[in-house]
């Protein structure tokens, strides 16, 4: 009875109707209703994404443009007069982004926790200097938006495009699929996207993901949308992916999900994150929480996140308690399952710096038994991001 | 006896002293892709309605109870290896444990697959 009443109010993406119609199951997740997986099973969509091209429908993320209210038309200062603003709540190098690229970035609380993980990323074209797409996750993205919107004061304006559809294509052949479509979609290196003229629309075309795999991500306009997820379902090499592969393909490619291994306590050293961190913005600071980033950078923290090899066959979830040889309680799990690639359970947690090494025995304790498990390097699978080789 | 059903989606069949017990088709499909069962020791206790077993999909980890009050004689080691039998074959392959009842006449309160059909109807 309690789940009906949930689900009146629950949001849907505009793609519930083909979720449906597909025999997804749907179950609420950040207040939208979402699928969780398709008929054919988390395992078996799981190794397709990994094999082949794995369709996502991301619309309950937050997608945005954060655009000056008066550009003075010269790019550069452009940019940086809207890069300020985002530099002002992240800890990332906004400044420096070249035209096109993508950055992975925290949203820092005034304790150094983080608020929120997102990607920020600057137009290709020159015409578009002044405006930064940034992508933010969808429990998040009212607080992250209303944050953005007060920095921004009336120098900017961030306008949402939550509306439409964000999809993700994933796997080894999510580009060849793309290029049968749009063929200069497969110019895109890693971590750049660009704006593609498609049906008198535009796509706006990101090569990035949250698998550990090659592939895109896309926002539809909302007219588009229905009929762009069918012709890509359409292509043989594409079925679709539910929420529950998005979450065991990224815990095996060793990236946090914010809300278990991100959160408003967890300093982005802690979480291992430090590649979010440039040189300048590790000196300079001028972000919100800085003094406990430089003091963590010079004097190392408490804990650490890491990856956690579990022995035998039963999984570890979130809030398990991780023990050392001794049996003293160092640390705690935050996200944890099967990993269906690694044939084995797998999770990530965070312990006390002196036991982060890989390697490193622990105890996990599950529904009261003793479990073996090792410190692991991240990812568990490798990485297969597109790089381009240099000429 | 034929299988009686819970309305939490466990089956027991009784043969003689022991009871086969296990979960439907239903509960298969409803938990996913199943990729760890903890069954409970020999010779431990089950209280009827109390924690019997554990099953790990993919996503998440669900409670299994007993249909009914006895001991456990023996459970079902193929589904270490092979815990994607109780997916593929839930009332066959993939049965759980058998148990000793303590009470033969506490499965008359369950329901036959006819009342069981019919109370996966009202779901």
């Amino acid at each position: 009875m309690g789940d009906n009443h949930a689900s009146e109010t629950l949001r849907e993406t505009p793609l519930a109707a083909a979720h449906r119609a597909l025999g997804a199951r749907m179950v609420p997740f950040a207040g939208y209703a979402m699928p969780v997986q398709y008929p054919s099973g988390i395992l078996a969509e799981h190794k397709w994404t990994r094999e082949h091209a794995g369709l996502f429908d991301v619309s309950h993320m937050g997608p945005s443009f954060l655009s000056l209210a008066k550009p003075s038309g010269d790019p550069e200062a452009d940019h940086a007069a809207v890069a300020a603003i985002v530099e002002s709540l992240t800890c990332g190098d906004i400044r420096s982004l070249k035209p096109g690229r993508i950055r992975y970035t925290l949203l820092m609380n005034d304790e150094g926790g983080v608020l929120d993980d997102l990607m920020v990323a600057r137009p290709a074209a020159e015409a578009w200097s002044g405006t930064l797409y940034i992508v933010v996750n969808a429990d998040t993205k009212e607080a992250d938006f209303a944050r953005f919107q007060a920095a921004a004061g009336d120098t900017a304006e961030l306008t949402r495009a939550d509306d439409g559809g964000l999809l993700a294509l994933q796997g080894p052949e999510a580009v060849a699929v793309m290029r049968d479509i749009i063929p200069s979609v497969a110019d895109l290196g890693f971590m750049t996207y660009g704006s593609f003229a498609y049906e008198g629309e535009k796509l706006v075309i990101s090569r990035s993901g949250y698998t550990g795999e090659d592939g895109v991500e896309i926002l539809v306009p909302p007219t588009l949308v229905a009929a762009f997820w069918e012709r890509l379902l359409a292509d043989p090499r594409v079925r679709p992916i539910g929420l529950g592969a998005r979450d065991s393909l990224r815990l095996e490619a060793g990236l946090p999900l914010y809300g278990h291994d991100l959160d408003s306590t967890t300093s982005p050293i802690e979480a291992d994150l430090g590649f979010a961190l440039s040189k300048r913005r590790r000196e300079e600071g001028g972000f919100p929480g800085y003094d406990r980033i430089r003091r963590e950078l010079q004097e190392g923290t408490g804990r650490k996140r890491v990856g956690l090899a579990v022995e035998g066959k039963a999984p570890a979830r979130d809030g398990t308690e991780i023990l050392d040889e001794s049996g003293r309680k160092v640390g705690i799990v935050t996200s944890g399952g099967f990993g269906p690639t690694i044939g084995a359970p797998i999770a990530m947690g965070y312990v006390e710096s002196s036991l982060a090494a890989p390697g490193t025995p622990l105890t996990l304790v599950v529904r009261g038994k003793n479990l073996a498990a090792r410190v692991a390097a991240l990812p568990f699978v490798p990485h297969r991001y597109f790089r381009k080789s240099n000429p | 006896m034929s299988t009686r059903y819970t309305r939490d989606h466990e089956w027991i069949r009784l043969d003689g002293d022991l009871a086969t017990i296990g979960i439907t088709d239903y509960a298969q499909d409803q938990l996913g892709d199943i990729v760890f069962v903890e069954l409970p020791e020999i010779g431990r206790k089950l209280d009827k309605g109390g924690e019997a077993a554990v099953v790990e999909s993919v996503k998440a980890a669900s409670e299994i109870f007993a249909p009914a009050a006895g001991e456990v004689v023996e459970v079902n080691a193929a589904l270490s290896d092979q815990p994607a039998s109780v997916n593929e074959d839930p009332e066959g392959a993939g049965w759980f444990m058998k148990v000793k009842l303590t009470d033969k006449t506490s499965l008359d309160g369950l329901m036959d697959e006819v009342a069981y059909k019919a109370y996966l109807e009202t779901i």
